[in-house]
């Protein structure tokens, strides 16, 4: 068997921070720019960026559809940040269509502006006892999940701000950027187990 | 209930006891990440924004004039009004960027408080002191400065700078200083790379910054932020031509609300940022784009008149 693949889409946003992430768990990882280049990967990562710019861009270069057909497939998609925008079925405040996968309402911005971004640690049972350093961006928030979505992680108001649909994963904050690679190593175990 | 504006009540972070921490390094450095890969505009009123994050702009710069204009019509560039400000704040949900001039503290107070994404320390403005730049870790709100070469840069970083862009020549539309300085800010990048450790205490004082961001740069061969190009982008050749040279994305200034058909132009060059090792999809987005922005030679602007040599 050969060794999977992870492909992140690299249209605008913070895409060699996963790649990066990837390498360090020594997990080979492509670049997503053209349809062509979805062929060959295992699973998808939609970074952390614009969410308006993204979505733009997965549309001027013919990416929504076939991604959404991956996603209907069962390849997995973490979408972090923008990249949970582009994945969920609704997000407010987004007018132009997105991957509409995930069975998820997100509100963009909900934190407020660039001076409300914030870093905090979270509790995510999933990952194990150690808190996650969460870092959140001009963040949004899982407002809405659906029947079968699991919450993984939630503020301690409640608000929540990880979920996971079956193969599809979403998080408001970006663990790209923190240098704690467990959620990347969770990824890589789903390709596994779909793999085998 | 009359307020049918009303903005929906926002989520509250830090309800773990007061855990959650904003304004701090990793938060403003991190937008910037977030940033990476696009094109910043620089826009006069609400509509233009609304073109600009139509076409796919990552972020846009809210100011009265381009700096085309700024350049024609003389005398001194202030921060813009906050009115306009507000507007443009209100008409998109990209993040808005404002102009501060360079040390003035108090513009970049008001910026922050009208709620701007991100603040420019910017050589476009003309400077409110000669000596000393803002001290840009008393705010929560992120800035970006302009450098033209490694020491600059590194001086910008020190002082709280938590993404930079290389200078050009602002309102020009002409990309041979915006190359001139990103040449020579890589050129820093990789002498202090190959430098024996021992040497870099004197690269230190030679680039007249801290030995600690010397010492960063020599171990990653980058810059400890984001580095964005800017000042002279006039078509989406130059926006990937800066990318290959190291950009990590490009701000826009006069080149797009200055072109024949500003919409068409904005999109080719977020295209052309994106896709910027592509030559066949730089080709097809440069057809049909209309007359880019006249340009100005540099030889023909009086000394007094360079905005790049505005800082230090």
């Amino acid at each position: 068997m050969t060794t999977p693949t992870i492909g992140v889409l690299a249209l605008q946003g913070d895409f060699a921070e996963h790649i990066e992430m990837l390498r360090s768990l020594g997990v080979d990882s492509i670049e997503i720019r053209l349809p062509a280049q979805l062929a060959r990967i295992d699973a998808l990562i939609i970074p952390g960026g614009e969410s308006t710019t993204i979505t733009r861009l997965l549309d001027i270069y013919a990416l929504r559809e076939p991604i959404q057909q991956l996603g209907l497939d069962g390849l997995p998609i973490w979408g972090t940040c923008a990249g949970a925008i582009v994945l969920a079925k609704e997000a407010t405040d987004l007018d132009r269509p997105n991957l509409a996968l995930m069975d998820i309402t997100v509100r963009r911005n909900a934190f407020g502006r660039q001076r409300d971004s914030f870093e905090e640690d979270l509790r995510i049972p999933e990952l194990g006892e150690e808190p996650f350093h969460a870092v959140f961006i001009r963040a949004p928030i899982i407002e809405r999940v659906g029947a079968e979505v699991e919450v993984l992680a939630t503020l301690a108001d409640g608000t929540i701000v990880a979920a996971r649909e079956g193969a599809l994963l979403a998080t408001s904050f970006h663990p790209e950027l923190t240098g704690d690679a467990r959620f990347h190593a969770m990824l890589a175990r789903w390709v596994v187990g779909r793999r085998s | 209930m009359v307020a049918t504006n009303e903005r929906p009540q926002q989520a509250s972070p830090g309800s773990n006891g007061g855990a959650a921490a904003t304004g701090t390094w990793t938060v403003k450095s991190g937008l910037a990440q977030m940033l990476k890969g696009g094109v910043i505009m620089d826009v006069v009123t609400a509509e233009q924004a609304k073109i600009a994050e139509e076409a796919g702009a990552c972020a846009v710069m809210a100011l009265e004039r381009v700096p085309s204009d700024i350049r024609k019509d003389g005398g001194v560039a202030r921060m813009s009004d906050p009115d306009l400000i507000a507007g443009i704040i209100d008409a998109v949900t990209i993040p808005v960027m404002a102009k501060a001039r360079i040390g003035h503290f108090v513009e970049a107070q008001v910026l922050e408080s009208l709620g701007v994404d991100y603040i420019d320390e910017s050589e476009v403005l003309t400077p409110a002191d000669e000596a000393h730049h803002i001290d840009k870790h008393q705010f929560k709100v992120p800035f970006v400065c302009g450098c033209r070469d490694l020491g600059e840069a590194l001086r910008r970083i020190s002082e709280g700078a938590a993404m930079i862009r290389t200078k050009g020549e602002a309102g020009t539309g002409n990309i041979v200083e915006a190359v001139r300085h990103m040449r020579a800010l890589w050129d820093g990048i990789r002498r202090l790379q190959n430098m024996p450790e021992d040497e870099l205490f004197a690269a230190a004082k030679e680039l007249s910054a801290p030995h600690e961001l010397v010492k960063y740069v020599h171990d990653h061969g980058k810059l400890p932020v984001v580095n964005f190009s800017a000042g002279g982008i006039a078509t989406p050749s130059d926006a990937a031509l800066m990318m290959q040279l190291g950009a990590e994305g490009n701000f826009v200034g006069s080149g797009i609300f200055k072109s024949e058909n500003p919409e068409k132009m904005a999109r080719a060059i977020v295209k052309a940022t994106t896709h910027f090792r592509d030559a066949a999809i730089i080709a097809d987005v440069s057809r049909g784009t209309g007359t880019a922005m006249k340009g100005l030679e540099i030889g023909s602007i009086p000394a007094n008149e360079i905005l790049s040599t505005r800082g230090w």
